[in-house]
């Protein structure tokens, strides 16, 4: 199969024409043609195609939330080319017959490369290490271990998986939450907490964890990852840890970037979500420590609910807001037309650098001759408003609801094959 | 002293100066005195006769009328007032309004003459509430009306027995009463609404 | 003079600006003067209007105070409670808001465990929404019955000095209190432990003290708060001997307020550990006159937001 790409500008920069053939890119030059299909990309830019390290994907066990199928289609949207599909599913994902049940509706799917996150402990209990090297050598090929919803509080058992994964090329991706500071926590806690009457979720539980677990994985010379930073204490934090040559790596969610704890004004539960909204200090170091690569990546955290789940008292919500399909936007609204990052950047820490954290081959490669053709195009001039019913989820909870965003994924192409055509999934 | 003058329905204008306001009260006020000493009670039945205003004007009003008869006869006369606003039939088109005083006096209302007192007589629906409110305040002997202007279009079966001035409307008019005690200075006009 | 609220519900003190409290209070002193003394305590003015008390938390003074309020003005009343059924599921309360809107409630007087669940129920309804308490968040129509209690005892509230101490952490009192009395013009202080103090409370219009004793002889009001016991447990505070000591109100401190000053509760109250008994039945206590004033207060409130609904 062979697609020519005319007038597409990798990173934002000078038009090119695309050549892309059996699965790679074949060829980059001006002026190119083909006999076979031609798409026109006149003006959009070209961006390796976007991984996630963070996506929830609810199968199996809440199907009618999302499906590997249903979350594949809003992954290809957003223009994904892979994403990583959390443990906590019901089973979880702590066993190899899990994640290669996982793996296998992501393959027959076929439109994005579903890479299955293991679970660190058993049921995600917190006592147990699951069968690490089990799920790192089943089919699923796992290398990111994650009890996300829940945090390893243990610290010596945190350590034990710390020093386990080392023999996996694995990484521990920590969901960042001392569980006795935020007992039936549901916003984040300050003035707005306080005058709200909901229960405090304090920047100090996120950020002594990110403390303690950098100083095990410096004691243990092991990878950490750490999902979801949500304040401007945990980037110092890491700044600090990166500094001193930790191997530590981290993510921010398209959320923690864009909204605030304002959001919770009027209970609208549809704003609830763990970690919670921070304030616009947080937001303003979150985006300066993405910026800087302080921050290597933006992860979508992006978790389907049920209407009922979210159409409720708040402290009754369950936490989670969709993002898989405005990811990029929100990236975009927040951090390119701001002039904080250039589009190279936007590559690096949506493509580059999540497929290094999740060693995916494949992906986040350079835009050059013989690379596998994983590729985005995106229109950064269009600009829409979001409408969750038109959205390709199961679920409607997005957070951006009748919010206009810019940047629009036009094309998408998994391994030379246009996942995404005008914008519209092709499976 | 200026004639009073009435000008035809349509037409903008004073009917009752502040003069005239003074001369209708007490001419009201005669008419209560009368009325009371040959209406059963004891004595001059004043002693008997409680004047209730229905607020706003009506409560100022039923003031200056005890006034006038403790000056012409001597006689202190009881005197409250019934605030009609939650017992009106019209909250839901007109809306809320905030409440004024009811005060009635130490004595009651049980067994006594109740003359209420309100500046504009027009559907009766005040009148109608304000007996409404009587009723749950207590069990007058009677009950009577004295009205400032009389305006017409009634729309329930009521009827004034003390009038200071009848006066021909359209229905659409408006009538407005001032009193000095609420509005800064006495008159009685009529406008086109 | 203001004749109608702002907001077609009270969902929280902040609803209410200076106009809207004086009418709220206003109209109470009016209703309670027009009922004074006479054997038909009712009104004529909601006939027609159906109140539903949704109560989703148990609370029979609070239930009965709004019952008599609606009932007193003629209201058909509805008592929904919905603990302990199905509905004590979070996924019931649209549900049930869908139901009361097909059944045309005028007003839905609202108590719920959880912060925040009125103002989800005023989005699906198209009736008054009253706000009987929601979680640790507030409740507005007791704060109203307070600032309406210390009018009545002192005559005034602009420059009042109001003390609240007690559990402010929890307490939905304390927050619609330290609201509306600062709309009101009263001066507030809080005083507990730092651990029964939210985070933020910097940015409340109050000043905060840990030290009842410094600042009992400027007080003309002493608000307890409820402190309940199994805080103890959570370690808030150490034992209920030593909170009692530090913050309980007994007749040593009594007699460090002045001699004008009040002491009010909004019940139940812990006696002994928070309020000595001979303080809780003393002449300085408005506890009991509280109780009638609730009445008066959420007639008031209910005239106000149903009395004009087309």
């Amino acid at each position: 199969m062979t697609i020519l790409i005319k007038g597409a500008r990798p990173y934002g920069e000078d038009a090119v024409d695309v050549l892309v053939s059996d699965g790679v890119i074949a060829a980059i030059g001006e002026d190119l043609s083909t006999t076979a299909e031609t798409v026109d990309a006149g003006g959009l830019v070209l961006l390796p195609g976007l991984v996630d390290l963070h996506t929830h994907l609810r199968e199996p066990g809440r199907e009618d939330t999302e499906t590997v199928l249903t979350g594949s289609r809003a992954a290809a949207l957003g223009g994904y080319t892979a994403v990583h599909a959390m443990a906590n599913t019901d089973p979880v994902a702590d066993t190899a017959g899990v994640v290669e049940q996982v793996w296998r509706l992501g393959s027959d799917a076929g439109l994005v490369d579903v890479v299955p996150v293991g679970a660190v402990t058993v049921g995600l209990g917190g006592e147990r290490l699951a069968e690490l090297g089990a799920m790192a050598d089943s089919a699923a090929r796992v290398r990111v271990f994650s009890d996300d919803g829940k945090c390893v509080a243990d610290p010596a058992l945190m350590r034990r998986a710390l020093e386990y994964t080392k023999a996996l090329d694995g990484v521990v991706a920590q969901h960042a939450e001392e569980p006795r500071l935020t007992v039936g926590a549901q916003m984040h806690e300050g003035e707005r907490s306080a005058r709200l009457g909901l229960t405090g979720w304090p920047a100090v539980a996120e950020e002594a964890i990110i403390a303690r677990d950098v100083l095990l994985a410096e004691h243990v010379g092991a990878r950490l990852h750490v999902c979801h930073v949500s304040t401007a204490g945990s980037v110092e934090l890491i700044r600090w840890a990166k500094s001193r040559g930790v191997q530590v790596t981290a993510e921010v969610t398209p959320h923690h970037l864009l909204l605030t704890d304002a959001q919770a004004e009027g209970y609208d539960a549809t704003f609830k979500v763990n970690p919670p909204l921070r304030t616009a200090e947080d937001v303003a170091a979150l985006r300066g420590g993405l910026a800087d690569g302080t921050i290597d990546a933006v992860a979508t955290d992006h978790a389907p609910h049920a209407a009922e789940d979210k159409e409720c008292e708040w402290s009754a919500a369950r936490p989670g807001m969709l993002g898989l399909e405005q990811a990029l936007s929100v990236v975009v609204d927040t951090m390119v037309d701001t002039g904080l990052m250039t589009w190279r950047e936007v590559a690096d820490r949506m493509s580059v650098r999540p497929a290094a954290i999740g060693r995916l081959a494949g992906h986040g490669r350079p835009l050059e001759v013989g690379e596998p053709a994983n590729l985005v195009l995106v229109d950064p001039g269009a600009r829409a408003v979001v409408d969750p019913v038109a959205l390709a989820s199961k679920s409607r909870n997005s957070p951006y609801a009748g919010r206009e965003l810019p940047a629009r994924v036009v094309h998408v192409l998994l391994r030379g094959e246009l996942s995404v055509r005008d914008g519209k999934v092709q499976k | 002293m200026a004639q009073p003058s009435t000008p035809a329905p349509g037409t903008p204008g004073l009917l009752l100066t502040a003069d005239d306001v003074t001369r209708v009260v007490d001419r009201m006020a005669h008419q209560l005195i009368e009325r009371a000493a040959s209406s059963g009670g004891e004595g001059d039945g004043l002693a008997d006769l409680v004047l209730v205003g229905i607020p706003t004007r009506g409560a100022p009003l039923a003031r200056r009328l005890a006034a006038r008869i403790e000056a012409f006869t001597g006689t202190r006369v009881d005197v409250g007032t019934v605030d009609i606003t939650l017992y009106r039939d019209d909250l839901r088109t007109r809306g809320v309004r905030a409440l004024e005083d009811t005060r009635l006096p130490d004595a009651g209302i049980d067994g006594r003459l109740v003359v209420l007192v309100d500046d504009v007589l027009f559907s009766g629906r005040s009148v109608r509430a304000a007996l409404d409110g009587l009723r749950d305040v207590g069990r007058p002997r009677a009950v009577q009306l004295a009205v400032l202007v009389d305006r017409g279009h009634r729309e329930l079966p009521i009827k004034a027995d003390f009038v200071g001035k009848n006066v021909p409307t359209s229905r659409s008019q408006q009538v407005r009463v001032r009193l000095a005690e609420v509005d800064g200075e006495d008159g009685v006009g009529v406008t086109d609404a | 003079m203001r004749e109608s609220l702002t907001h077609r519900h009270l969902l929280e003190a902040s609803d209410l600006d200076r106009d809207d409290a004086t009418l709220v209070l206003d109209t109470a002193a009016q209703i309670e003067s027009a009922l004074a003394g006479r054997e038909v305590k009712k009104l004529p003015t909601l006939r027609g209007r159906t109140v539903v008390n949704l109560f989703f938390e148990d609370s029979t003074r609070t239930r009965i105070s709004f019952e008599l309020a609606a009932k007193r003005l003629s209201a058909d009343v509805i008592n929904f409670s919905a603990k302990g059924s199905s509905v004590s599921k979070g996924e019931g309360l649209k549900d049930t808001a869908l139901t009361l809107e097909a059944m045309g409630a005028d007003g839905i007087v609202v108590r719920h465990s959880a912060s925040g669940a009125p103002h989800r129920l005023a989005t699906w309804v198209a009736g008054s929404v009253v706000n009987a308490g929601d979680g640790t968040h507030e409740h507005p129509t007791q704060a109203l019955l307070d600032a309406f209690t210390i009018r009545k005892r002192l005559g005034r509230l602009e420059g009042v000095r109001v003390v609240i101490t007690g559990d402010v952490l929890h307490s939905r009192v304390a927050r619609s209190n330290v609201r509306l009395l600062h709309t009101l013009g009263a001066e507030v202080t809080l005083v507990a432990p730092p651990t029964l103090l939210p985070v933020g409370v910097e940015s409340w219009p109050v000043t905060v003290s840990y030290d009842l004793d410094a600042v009992l002889p400027g007080a003309d009001v002493l608000m307890m708060l409820r402190v309940q016991a199994e805080r103890m447990n959570a370690s808030f505070f150490p034992s209920a001997r030593e909170y009692s000591r530090r913050y309980g109100l007994d007749a040593d401190r009594v007699a460090r307020l002045g001699d004008d000053a009040i002491v009010m509760h909004p019940g139940p109250m812990v006696r002994g550990m928070e309020i000595a008994a001979d303080v809780a039945d003393s002449p300085r206590s408005t506890i009991v006159e509280q109780v009638g004033n609730g009445v008066s207060v959420r007639m008031a409130v209910l005239y106000l937001l149903l009395g004009g609904n087309a």
